[in-house]
C-alpha cells in the first residue's frame, strides 16, 4: 500500500535532461523507479541513456501521459520557470506533481496553487523545495538517498530534507512505508495534515513521525488534526528553539516573527494532542522505538 | 528583505500610492537644503526597522531648516531598541489630520495565498486593534489569480466599513497599493496610517514593505535596497561568498548541512551547552547539499574568523553526498587555511553519519590532524563541542 506512491507509479521528469535532473535520473532508475520519460520541449523525440536504460524524451507532458500513463510528474526545473512546468503538469491532470526545485518566489507558488484549486485540485503538488517521495523497495520520486532505510511500517512527513535522512538513518532497522518531504517554503502543495491522514488510512503505516520547524503555524494545525482524526501513534520533532526572532534559518519560510511561529508553541500543541516529541532526533527515534516495541 | 520607511515611501510613489514628499540622508547638514525646499518646515524620521521609534524620540517636528540640521543631529546615531540611526528621512510635514485607517496586502501562509487587512482604526499597530477590537478589523482573502480588481477593493472598503466620503480614494489606493505588492514580488505591503486629511485627501503616511528574496533574479532593482550598514560583518562576508550563514550569541561555531539538520544542530548544542557552562551555538552556517572542499573552506573561514568561537562542531548527514567527499573537504580545507596562513587554532568536532560514513571517518582518523575530534553521534559531538567551548572560554 503506502502512500501516494507505489511500485506501480510511472514517473516522468519534467527537467531531465538539465544536469540536476540527469543526475537524480539516473539515481532515481537505480533505486528501481519506473522512469518513463522526460519532457522538454527542445528536445523532444530523442531519447537519453542511463547506463544502458533509454528514456524517451516528450515535447510536453500531456503527450508523455498519453504514450507511456505516467501518473507522476517530479519537477528539477530552475526556479525561474517552475511556475510554468507546474502549470503544464496541472493542464495535464498528471495525479502527483513534485516540486523539487528551490528558491522559488512566493509569488509564483502562490499563483500555481491558486490554479490548481481552479482545475479542481486534480493534481496533488508535493513541495516546492522538498526533498520528493520515497516508497522504500517499491518507487523513490525526488533526491532522498533511496539506500538509507529499508521497506517497514514508520510513516514519515517532514518540511526538511537532512532531517528526513537523519529520521530514516536512526530507524533504518524498522523501516519506512513510505517518507515524504514536504519542504519548508512558506507556501507549499501538501501539508503535514495531507500526509497524516493518508498515513492514517493506510494499513501498511502502524506509526506516524512527524518533523516540522519554526516558522507559520502548519504545526499547530497539524496537532489539531492530530486530536481529531489520528489514532494511531505519532511522534514529534521540532526544529529551531534557538532561533533568533526575525531571522530567516535556510528555508524561506523557517522563520519566527514576533512571537508566533516559535518552536515552543509547536512543541506544545503537538503534547497537546498526544504526540510524544522528542528533543533531539536521537530521542524522537528512540520515543518512536519505544512505542513500537511496546 | 525588510525595507526601510524610506525605502517603502518611494516603492508607492513608484507606484502612484499617495504619498509625502521626503528624502533620506546620513549627515545633520543635508536637513537644510531639503528643508527649505519643502517650505522651510519638515518631519525628521529615523530610519529604522523596528515598531515605537515615535515613542524613543526618533520622529521629530522641525519649524525651520536650523532645527532640521538640530533635530537630524540628535537623531542620527540614536539607539532605538537596539537599532542605531544610522540615516533618516527629510519628510514633508503632514497637513491637518482628521482620521487614521490603515491597509495592507500580504502573505496569507495558512491559507495558501494572499490576504488584505483594513480597519478605520489605524494609526497603532494592528495586531494591537485585533485584539482588542477585533470587529474593527476586516480581513479578506485575495485569490492569487484573480488578484484586487475595483470590485474587489471595493468589497474590503465595504467589509471595513470606511466612511462614504472616503470609500472611492481608498478603492483607489488599494489598487495602487495591490500593484505595488505584485510588481514587486512583495510578501506585505502596509500602510499605517492611511491617513485622511484636512483637504479630503487620503496619503499614506508611513509604510511597511518586505520583499521576497526568492524573486530577486527578476527584481535587478533589489540589489539597491539591501541594507549594507546593519548586516554583521562575518554575515555580509559569508553572503559575499553565497553561503547560508546567520549570526548568533553563543561560543560553538556550527556547520551542516541542510536547514533543518542545521537549525537542529542548534538545539541539540544548545541543551548540550546547559551541562558545560550554558555555552550556546554561535551562528547558523547551512553549506548544503554538495559540501565541496571549497565551500567547506569558505564556511570554516568564516567560522573560525569569529572571535567568539571557542570550537566547532561540524555536523554532516551524507544523503546524496558522500561522506568521504565531505571528509576530504574538511582536512583539504584546513590545509588551504593554514597555506593561506589563517589562524587556525580552534577544535573541531566532526559527526559524519549516512552514506559512506564508515570511508569518511577513516579519512579523518588517517589525517590525524590535531584540532579535529571525531565523534559519530549528533547529541555526543554535540556535549562535546560544548564541553570544548567551555574549557577555553
Amino acid at each position: 500500500m503506502a502512500i501516494w506512491l507505489n511500485k506501480d507509479s510511472k514517473v516522468i521528469v519534467q527537467g531531465m535532461t538539465g544536469s540536476t535532473g540527469m543526475k537524480h535520473t539516473k539515481l532515481m532508475l537505480g533505486d528501481g523507479t519506473n522512469v518513463v520519460g522526460g519532457v522538454n520541449p527542445r528536445k523532444a523525440g530523442q531519447t537519453v541513456d542511463f547506463d544502458g536504460t533509454e528514456v524517451p524524451v516528450f515535447g510536453t507532458v500531456q503527450e508523455a501521459i498519453e504514450k507511456t500513463g505516467a501518473n507522476v510528474s517530479v519537477i528539477f526545473v530552475p526556479e525561474k520557470f517552475t511556475k510554468d512546468a507546474v502549470v503544464e503538469a496541472i493542464d495535464a491532470e498528471i495525479p502527483l506533481a513534485v516540486v523539487i526545485t528551490e528558491g522559488i518566489a512566493v509569488h509564483d507558488t502562490a499563483a500555481f496553487w491558486a490554479y490548481a484549486g481552479k482545475k479542481g485540485n486534480k493534481t496533488r503538488i508535493i513541495g516546492p523545495n522538498c526533498p520528493g517521495i520515497i516508497t522504500p523497495g517499491q518507487s523513490n520520486v525526488g533526491i532522498i538517498p533511496g539506500d538509507i532505510t529499508k521497506p517497514g511500517r514508520i510513516g514519515l512527513v517532514s518540511k526538511s530534507g537532512t532531517l528526513t535522512y537523519q529520521m530514516m538513518y536512526e530507524l533504518r532497522d524498522i523501516g519506512f512505508s513510505t517518507a515524504v518531504g514536504i519542504g519548508g517554503d512558506p507556501i507549499i502543495g501538501t501539508t503535514h495534515i495531507d500526509a497524516l491522514a493518508a498515513f492514517q488510512n493506510d494499513p501498511d503505516t502502524d506509526l506516524i513521525v512527524m518533523i516540522g520547524e519554526i516558522g507559520g503555524d502548519a504545526e499547530e494545525r497539524a496537532a489539531a488534526f492530530i486530536k481529531e482524526n489520528v489514532t494511531k501513534p505519532v511522534v514529534g520533532y521540532v526544529a529551531g528553539f534557538t532561533a533568533p526572532e526575525g531571522k530567516t534559518m535556510g528555508h524561506a519560510g523557517a522563520i519566527v516573527s514576533g512571537s508566533s511561529g516559535t518552536a515552543q508553541a509547536k512543541k506544545e500543541a503537538l503534547e497537546a494532542a498526544g504526540v510524544k516529541v522528542g528533543k533531539t532526533p536521537t530521542e524522537t527515534a528512540k520515543l518512536a522505538r519505544e512505542i513500537l516495541s511496546a | 528583505m525588510d525595507l526601510f520607511e524610506y525605502q517603502a515611501r518611494d516603492l508607492f510613489a513608484k507606484h502612484d500610492v499617495p504619498v509625502l514628499a521626503g528624502e533620506v540622508i546620513d549627515t545633520p547638514e543635508a536637513a537644510r537644503e531639503i528643508t527649505e525646499r519643502l517650505g522651510g518646515k519638515s518631519v525628521v524620521k529615523a530610519q529604522v526597522k523596528v515598531g515605537g521609534r515615535g515613542k524613543a524620540g526618533g520622529v521629530k517636528l522641525a519649524a525651520s531648516a536650523d532645527e532640521a540640521v538640530a533635530r537630524a543631529t540628535d537623531i542620527l546615531g540614536m539607539d532605538i531598541k537596539g537599532h542605531t540611526v544610522h540615516k533618516v528621512m527629510i519628510a514633508e510635514t503632514a497637513p491637518e489630520i482628521v482620521e487614521e485607517y490603515y491597509v495592507s496586502f500580504l502573505l496569507d501562509r495558512a491559507n495558501r495565498t494572499f490576504l488584505s487587512i483594513a480597519s478605520v482604526e489605524g494609526g497603532m499597530e494592528i495586531e494591537e486593534v485585533a485584539a482588542t477590537r477585533p470587529e474593527a478589523v476586516a480581513k479578506i482573502a485575495i485569490d492569487a489569480i484573480d488578484g484586487v480588481d475595483e470590485a474587489k477593493a471595493r468589497e474590503i472598503v465595504e467589509a471595513a466599513r470606511f466612511p462614504a466620503e472616503v470609500a472611492d480614494k481608498v478603492v483607489n489606493v488599494l489598487i495602487k497599493l495591490w500593484d505595488t505588492f505584485i510588481k514587486s514580488d512583495a510578501l506585505l505591503v502596509e500602510v499605517n496610517p492611511l491617513a485622511k486629511v484636512a483637504s479630503g485627501e487620503v496619503i499614506a503616511l508611513d509604510g511597511k514593505v518586505s520583499l521576497d528574496e526568492n524573486a530577486e533574479f527578476r527584481h535587478p532593482e533589489y540589489e539597491e535596497l539591501h541594507d549594507k550598514d546593519a548586516a554583521n560583518p562575518l554575515e555580509a562576508a559569508a553572503k559575499a561568498k553565497g553561503l547560508n550563514y546567520v549570526k548568533l550569541e553563543g561560543e560553538v561555531g556550527i556547520i551542516g548541512n541542510g536547514a533543518g539538520l542545521v537549525m537542529s544542530t542548534l538545539d541539540v548544542v544548545a541543551y548540550a551547552g546547559e551541562n558545560h557552562g550554558n555555552v550556546k551555538p554561535a551562528n547558523f552556517l547551512d553549506i548544503g547539499g554538495g559540501a565541496s572542499a571549497q565551500v567547506m573552506a569558505n564556511g570554516l573561514e568564516i567560522i573560525l574568523g569569529d572571535p567568539d568561537v571557542k570550537s566547532v562542531f561540524v555536523n554532516v548527514f551524507g544523503g546524496i553526498t558522500a561522506c568521504d567527499e565531505v571528509a576530504n573537504g574538511i582536512v583539504q580545507a584546513l590545509k588551504l587555511l593554514e597555506d593561506r596562513g589563517e589562524n587556525v587554532s580552534k577544535p573541531l568536532v566532526v559527526r559524519l553519519d549516512g552514506n559512506n560514513a564508515e570511508l569518511g571517518r577513516q579519512i579523518l582518523t588517517d589525517a590525524n590532524h590535531p584540532l579535529v575530534q571525531r565523534v559519530d553521534t549528533m547529541d555526543g559531538a554535540a556535549d562535546k563541542a560544548a564541553e570544548l567551548a567551555h574549557a577555553a572560554k
